[in-house]
C-alpha cells in the first residue's frame, strides 16, 4: 500500500517496490522513484511547513526545483543533518526520515504563528522600522531574539562526515537542461562527432514531457521518447550524459558550474561514493534549454496548502499516479490548467470548477474539458481561499465585482502563465529584452558563446522548439569546429497548445487591498508589500527587492519575479520593461558548502610545510607555532616548564654556552650571472660591487616608494653568484619583486634567480662554544677568526656532506649558520646536537631567538616595520650605499614625506618598572593627563622579558624618537597608565664584543 | 574563470595559473633619481583605471612565470589580445574602434 491518493494505473512508477520513510516521526510508504513530496501526497498529507515570517501553513507549490514552500530537514544520522531540502526534489529511499522545519511545538500548533495576526508589525522593511527603540533593547533583546526566530531551518552541530569530489570537463558543446529542447539539441550536436555534455537537474531526462500526457514524438509517448533519445545518447563516445546535475553558475567565458547528487538518493550510499560531485565545465559552445516555469495566481490566502501550480498536479498524477486531491478547483488565466483539469478528470477526480480571468478563450483544450463536463466560468476571479491547514473551499467572483458563490474543494490547481527561466542566460551576462506582445521576458544580447532555445527562449509549442533546437545544436556543434553531419530530426507527431497569461495582482489583491495575497512564498512577500515599498520611496526594482526581500534567498524570484516586477511597475505608474528585472544571481539553487569545498578540507585545506629537522623537534617535545604555511618550533620545554621559563632558560643557556636553532624557513634564492652584482646593486640600497668572495653583507629591500620591504643576509660565493637569504614569510614576494624587475626593468641583465628555500637546510648554531661545537665535524674550512672572521662564508663539508658554512649572527654573540642539503639536515642537526651535548647546548625555539634578536636590537621586517617605515626611520641609514646612483626605492626615499621632520623613528622604551612587560601593539602618548582621545605619538613593536638583561625590553616607533633619548613617555592601558624611558636599541653588550667572544 | 592566453606559452591556460601585476607600458625611468616629485608620483601612484580597454602586466605564476602584457575590457572581463613584455604598446587592438 503506497498512499490512498495513489491512482491504481495512473502515472509509471512500477507499483512493486516500497519505500518506508517517516515525516515528523510518522510512518509511511511510498514507491521507489517517488519524491518526497509525491510520496507524501500520495499519503494525503499536503501541510508540511510553516513559512518564514508569518508561520503560516504549507503545503507544496510545485513539483520541481522551484519549490520555494515545502523545506524539509533530512536525517540520515546525528551529523547527516540537512536542512532545507525541497521535498519535491528530493527521491524518496527505504528508511528517509524528514522533519518540517521553522515551527514549535508542532506543524499543525505553530506558536510562531502569533506572527500571522501580529502582521502589521512585519510589513514590509519591518527590521528596518520596527526594532529600533529603546537603543539599548537592541543588542540585549532584539538582535539576540531576531537571531534565533530568523533564518530558514537549523544549520548541523557536527563535521560533515560526508566527502565531496570534483571533476574539470571540457567540451565541444554543453547543452543545460535534459527536456525536448535539450535532447534535441544533444542529438544534432553529437550527431557531428563534437565532445558533447547534456546535463539535467532531475533523476530522469524530459523536462516538461514528464507532465504533457498530449505530446508524441517520433511515434512515442514524449517521455519514452525522452528516454529512448537518452539511452542513445549515453550509448555515443563523444557525448556524456549528467542527471541530478543543477548547472548552478555560469561564468565567464562559458565556464560552468555543476553540481551533480550522487548518492542522496540511496538508501545505503557507501563510503566509497561523494555525496556530490562538483563539475567545473569549459565548454566551447553553450546550449541553454532550461524551460519555463509556472507562475501561481496572486489571491487573497493563495498560500493555503493544497493550492498549487497546474503543471505540478499534473506531474504528481502522470508522473508519479497520485492524485493532489478528490475535488479541485483550478484558477487559471491561460490554456494549461485545463490540460490539467482534463488529466484529473480522466483519472477519476472530480473538477469541481475552473475558473478562468479570461473572458471568451476558445480552443481545444477548453471544448475538451467541456466535453468531459467540467463547469467553467468565464470573466470570474478567485477572491480568496479557505481553510486554514488545507483549503476547504474558494470564493469565486465575477472579475468586476459582483456575487459571490463559495465552491468547496481540497486542492486549488492555478496557473498565470510561465516564466521563461533566464537565470543561467541573465549570470552569463547577457541582457533580457522585454517582449510585449507576450509579455516575457526572453534572452536579448548574448554576452557569451551561448544560445538559448525552446521555452527559456520564448518559442511556444513542441514542434517550434525542436526544430529551434535541432538547428541550434548542429550550429553550435559547427561553430565549435565540428563537421556537419547529416542527422534525423525528430518528428513531432502531437503537442500541447500554449498561450499567454497574466502578470500580477489577480482581483480582489489589488490596489488598496490588505489581503494577504502572496507574491514570493519563501520570502512571505505579499501584493501589499511590493505596493508598500514603492509607496515609501523604493523607485528602483532592486531597492523594491531589497526592501520586501522578494525574489531573494534560495529562490531567486523563480516564481515570484514576474509577479513582482508588474505590481511594482503599476503602482509606479511605469511600463513593464522601464521599471526592468532584477540581476539573477548564481547559485541556480542552493549549492552545498561540501560541494565548493571538495577535498580541501582539514589537512588538506592549506599546504603545511615542515623542515628536514621537523621530526627531531618533534620528539624532543617541541611546542610549534604557524609562520605563513610553515611550522616553526617554538620552545622546547623541559617537565614542568611553562613557555616563560622555556624561553629564560634557552635564551640564557645560548649566551652562556651554545644554542642549536632551525632556520631552514628562511629565504633562499640563488642569484647567479656575470651581471650578478650589478642586479643586487639595482635591488638592494647596500654596495654590492666591492663585496669580495667569501663575505657577507645584511642588506635591506625597498620598494619603489622607499619603504622597507625585506631584509637577510647575503653572502658572496663568487663574483657572480651571490646566496641570498629573506625573511621567512617574504620569500615568495621577494622572489616575484626580483623577477619583475629582471624580466621587465632590467632585462639587459644576464641574470638568473633560483628560489633554493627548500634546497637548503639550515642550522643556526649560536653562542661562545658555537665554533667547539661545529669545527670537529667540519672538513676544508679554516674556522679560525682570522680566516673566518665574522660576516664571511666558506663552501666545504661538514659530516662529509656539502656545506655553505655562514659565520653570522642573529643572537649577538659569535655565531654560524650550516646550510646542508635538505636531505642531510636531520643527520647533520644530530650530529651537531651531540656535539653540542658535550658543551650543555641547548636548542631553541623561535621565542628564544626573538628575545636574543631583541636584545640586540636587530629589527624583524613585518614586525618593527609595517610598510610605512624607510631605512632612516629604523636606524639603518648605514646600510644605504651613499655613493650609489640608482636602486629600487632611491628616489621613493626622496619623498618631501620621508625626508621631513616629526616621522616615527624605531627606538627602545625601558619600563620604569623592569617587571612590567609592555604589551605590543600598545599605544605610546607624551602627557597622560590629555583629554581623549590623546594624541598617539607612537606605538610598541616588540616586547620581552629578557632574563639576560634582568628586567623588560622593548622596541618602538615613536616620532622624533631618536631626538627623545632618556626622556619619560607614557603607555596608557586598561588597567593603568605606565612610565617608560626612551633608550637606544640595543640592551645587552652594547659594543657587539660577544660577536668575537 | 578568465582563460588567458599567455604569449610565451602560446596557450590559453586557466586564471588560476596567473597574477596580475598592474597596468602595464609604466615605464621606469633610467634616471630616476632626477624625477621631479610630480613625475614620480605619475609614475607610481596614479593608473588609469578605464571603463574599457586596459592594457595590464600580467604574470604566469604557476606555469612559465614569465611577465607578458595584456589588453583586456574591464567591463567584459574579455582578454582581447596579449603580448610579450617589452613589445611595444600595439597600435592596433582587434575589434576595438579606435
Amino acid at each position: 500500500m503506497s498512499g490512498a491518493f495513489r491512482i491504481p494505473g495512473a502515472g509509471r512508477l512500477k507499483q512493486a517496490k516500497t519505500a518506508r520513510f517517516s515525516f515528523d516521526g510518522q510512518s509511511y510508504a511510498g514507491i521507489e522513484g517517488d519524491t518526497l513530496a509525491s510520496a507524501l501526497l500520495a499519503n494525503g498529507v499536503h501541510l508540511v511547513g510553516r513559512s518564514f515570517k508569518y508561520h503560516r501553513p504549507r503545503g507544496f507549490l510545485s513539483a520541481g526545483a522551484e519549490e520555494p514552500n515545502a523545506l524539509v530537514e533530512i536525517r540520515r544520522d546525528a551529523a547527516r543533518k540537512t536542512p532545507n531540502v525541497r521535498a519535491t526534489v528530493q527521491e524518496l529511499y527505504d528508511g528517509l526520515a524528514a522533519q518540517s522545519q521553522n515551527r514549535w511545538p508542532s506543524l499543525a500548533f505553530d506558536v510562531g504563528a502569533v506572527n500571522d495576526i501580529a502582521s502589521p508589525l512585519f510589513s514590509a522593511g519591518f527590521y528596518y522600522k520596527t526594532f529600533m527603540w529603546p537603543k539599548a533593547a537592541w543588542k540585549n533583546l532584539y538582535e539576540p531574539k531576531i537571531r534565533a526566530a530568523a533564518g530558514l531551518g537549523v544549520a548541523p552541530d557536527q563535521p560533515d562526515p560526508d566527502h565531496y569530489s570534483a571533476r574539470y570537463a571540457h567540451c565541444d558543446v554543453l547543452v543545460l537542461g535534459g527536456g525536448a529542447a535539450g535532447i534535441a539539441a544533444a542529438l544534432a550536436a553529437a550527431e557531428t562527432g563534437a565532445r558533447v555534455i547534456l546535463a539535467d537537474e532531475q533523476a530522469e531526462f524530459g523536462g516538461s514531457l514528464r507532465f504533457e500526457s498530449g505530446a508524441g514524438i517520433d511515434g512515442q509517448d514524449g517521455f519514452a521518447w525522452a528516454q529512448a533519445a537518452v539511452a542513445s545518447l549515453k550509448a555515443m563516445d563523444n557525448v556524456r550524459v549528467l542527471s541530478r546535475s543543477t548547472a548552478f553558475g555560469y561564468y565567464a567565458q562559458n565556464f560552468v558550474g555543476l553540481v551533480e547528487r550522487v548518492s542522496d538518493h540511496l538508501q545505503n550510499p557507501g563510503r566509497d561514493l561523494p555525496r556530490e560531485r562538483l563539475w567545473q565545465v569549459r565548454a566551447r559552445r553553450v546550449v541553454l534549454a532550461t524551460g519555463a516555469i509556472e507562475r501561481h495566481m496572486v489571491f487573497a490566502d493563495n498560500d493555503r496548502p493544497g493550492i498549487m501550480l497546474a503543471s505540478a498536479a499534473r506531474t504528481f498524477l502522470n508522473h508519479y499516479g497520485v492524485a493532489v486531491g478528490r475535488n479541485v478547483g483550478v484558477y487559471t488565466a491561460n490554456d494549461s490548467a485545463y490540460a490539467a483539469a482534463i488529466d484529473l478528470k480522466k483519472a477519476g477526480v472530480n473538477v469541481a470548477a475552473i475558473v478562468d480571468l479570461r473572458d471568451n478563450p476558445t480552443g481545444p483544450v477548453i471544448d475538451e474539458a467541456r466535453a468531459l463536463g467540467i463547469e467553467i466560468n468565464f470573466g470570474r476571479a478567485v477572491i480568496r481561499a479557505g481553510g486554514k491547514l488545507r483549503v476547504s473551499s474558494m470564493t469565486v467572483q465575477p472579475k468586476n465585482g459582483g456575487g459571490e458563490r463559495i465552491i468547496p474543494v481540497d486542492a486549488i490547481l492555478m496557473s498565470a502563465g510561465w516564466t521563461p527561466s533566464v537565470h543561467l542566460f541573465s549570470q552569463s551576462r547577457g541582457k533580457v529584452a522585454f517582449n510585449d506582445e507576450t509579455k516575457r521576458f526572453v534572452p536579448g544580447a548574448y554576452a557569451q558563446d551561448c544560445v538559448s532555445v525552446g521555452a527559456c527562449n520564448g518559442t511556444d509549442g513542441l514542434s517550434a522548439t525542436i526544430d529551434e533546437a535541432y538547428a541550434a545544436g548542429a550550429k553550435a556543434a559547427k561553430d565549435a569546429g565540428a563537421k556537419v553531419a547529416k542527422g534525423t530530426k525528430p518528428k513531432v507527431d502531437a503537442s500541447e497548445s500554449w498561450s499567454r497569461g497574466m502578470l500580477g495582482a489577480a482581483p480582489g489583491a489589488g490596489p488598496n487591498t490588505t489581503v494577504k495575497a502572496f507574491v514570493d512564498f519563501q520570502n512571505d512577500v505579499t501584493a501589499k508589500d511590493i505596493r508598500q515599498a514603492v509607496h515609501e520611496g523604493m523607485r528602483s526594482i532592486e531597492h523594491v527587492k531589497r526592501f520586501t526581500t522578494n525574489g531573494m534567498a534560495t529562490d531567486q524570484g523563480k516564481t515570484s519575479n514576474m509577479h513582482g516586477l508588474v505590481i511594482a511597475a503599476e503602482t509606479l505608474g511605469k511600463p513593464i520593461p522601464q521599471v526592468g528585472l532584477t540581476t539573477f544571481r548564481a547559485p541556480y539553487t542552493p549549492v552545498t558548502f561540501g560541494s565548493i569545498v571538495g577535498h580541501a578540507r582539514g589537512p588538506l585545506f592549506d599546504p603545511t610545510r615542515k623542515t628536514a629537522i621537523h621530526p627531531w623537534a618533534e620528539a624532543q617535545g617541541a611546542v610549534f607555532e604557524d609562520v605563513g604555511q610553515w611550522k616553526r618550533a617554538w620552545y622546547f620545554p623541559k617537565a614542568g616548564e611553562d613557555i616563560h621559563a622555556a624561553v629564560d632558560r634557552e635564551c640564557v643557556t645560548v649566551r652562556k654556552t651554545a644554542g642549536l636553532f632551525d632556520a631552514s624557513t628562511l629565504g633562499k634564492i640563488e642569484v647567479v650571472g656575470p651581471d650578478a652584482a650589478k642586479f643586487m646593486e639595482l635591488l638592494y640600497t647596500n654596495p654590492w660591487e666591492k663585496l669580495e668572495p667569501g663575505r657577507c653583507r645584511y642588506g635591506i629591500m625597498l620598494r619603489e616608494d622607499g619603504f622597507i620591504y625585506d631584509d637577510g643576509v647575503v653572502g658572496r660565493l663568487a663574483p657572480d653568484r651571490f646566496h641570498v637569504t629573506t625573511t621567512t614569510g617574504g620569500a615568495p614576494r621577494v622572489m616575484n619583486h626580483m623577477e619583475d624587475y629582471l624580466q621587465t626593468e632590467f632585462p639587459h641583465l644576464n641574470v638568473w634567480l633560483t628560489s633554493t628555500t627548500e634546497q637548503w637546510a639550515v642550522i643556526a648554531v649560536q653562542g661562545p662554544k658555537s665554533r667547539d661545537i661545529i669545527a670537529p665535524l667540519v672538513a676544508g674550512i679554516d674556522m679560525s677568526d682570522e680566516a673566518l672572521p665574522h660576516m664571511s662564508v666558506r663552501e666545504g663539508r661538514i659530516c662529509g656532506v656539502p656545506t655553505r658554512l655562514f659565520r653570522m649572527s642573529f643572537s649577538g654573540e659569535r655565531g654560524f649558520e650550516v646550510n646542508v642539503p635538505a636531505d642531510y639536515g636531520q643527520a647533520v642537526w644530530e650530529a651537531l646536537w651531540a656535539e653540542g651535548q658535550k658543551h650543555g647546548a641547548t636548542a631553541y625555539g623561535t621565542e628564544a631567538m626573538h628575545v636574543l634578536r631583541a636584545e640586540k636590537g636587530y629589527i624583524i621586517v613585518g614586525q618593527d616595520t609595517d610598510g610605512t617605515v624607510t631605512p632612516n626611520d629604523a636606524g639603518l641609514d648605514w646600510a644605504v650605499g651613499k655613493r650609489k646612483t640608482d636602486f629600487v626605492g632611491i628616489r621613493g626615499m626622496a619623498r618631501p614625506d620621508l625626508v621631513a621632520k616629526g616621522r616615527k623613528q624605531l627606538v627602545g622604551l625601558k619600563t620604569k618598572d623592569p617587571k612590567v612587560v609592555l604589551e605590543e601593539g600598545a599605544q605610546v602618548v607624551a602627557d597622560p593627563k590629555q583629554a581623549v582621545p590623546m594624541t598617539m605619538i607612537g606605538h610598541v613593536t616588540s616586547s620581552y622579558w629578557s632574563e639576560n638583561c634582568g628586567r623588560s625590553i622593548a622596541l618602538a616607533l615613536v616620532a622624533d624618537g631618536r631626538d627623545r633619548m632618556g626622556e619619560t613617555l607614557y603607555v596608557p592601558m586598561p588597567n593603568g597608565t605606565i612610565e617608560v624611558e626612551v633608550s637606544g636599541m640595543v640592551f645587552f653588550d652594547e659594543k657587539g664584543e660577544r660577536l668575537n667572544g | 574563470m578568465l582563460l588567458i592566453r599567455c604569449p610565451y606559452c602560446e596557450e590559453e591556460r586557466p586564471e588560476l595559473e596567473f597574477r596580475n601585476a598592474g597596468e602595464a607600458h609604466i615605464a621606469r625611468s633610467a634616471n630616476i633619481t632626477g624625477e621631479s616629485d610630480d613625475d614620480f608620483e605619475k609614475f607610481f601612484f596614479i593608473r588609469s583605471n578605464p571603463k574599457g580597454i586596459i592594457y595590464e602586466r600580467w604574470r604566469h605564476m604557476h606555469g612559465c612565470a614569465r611577465f607578458f602584457n595584456a589588453v583586456r575590457d574591464t567591463v567584459t572581463d574579455k582578454f582581447i589580445m596579449t603580448y610579450k613584455a617589452g613589445e611595444p604598446k600595439p597600435a592596433k587592438v582587434p575589434g576595438v574602434a579606435k
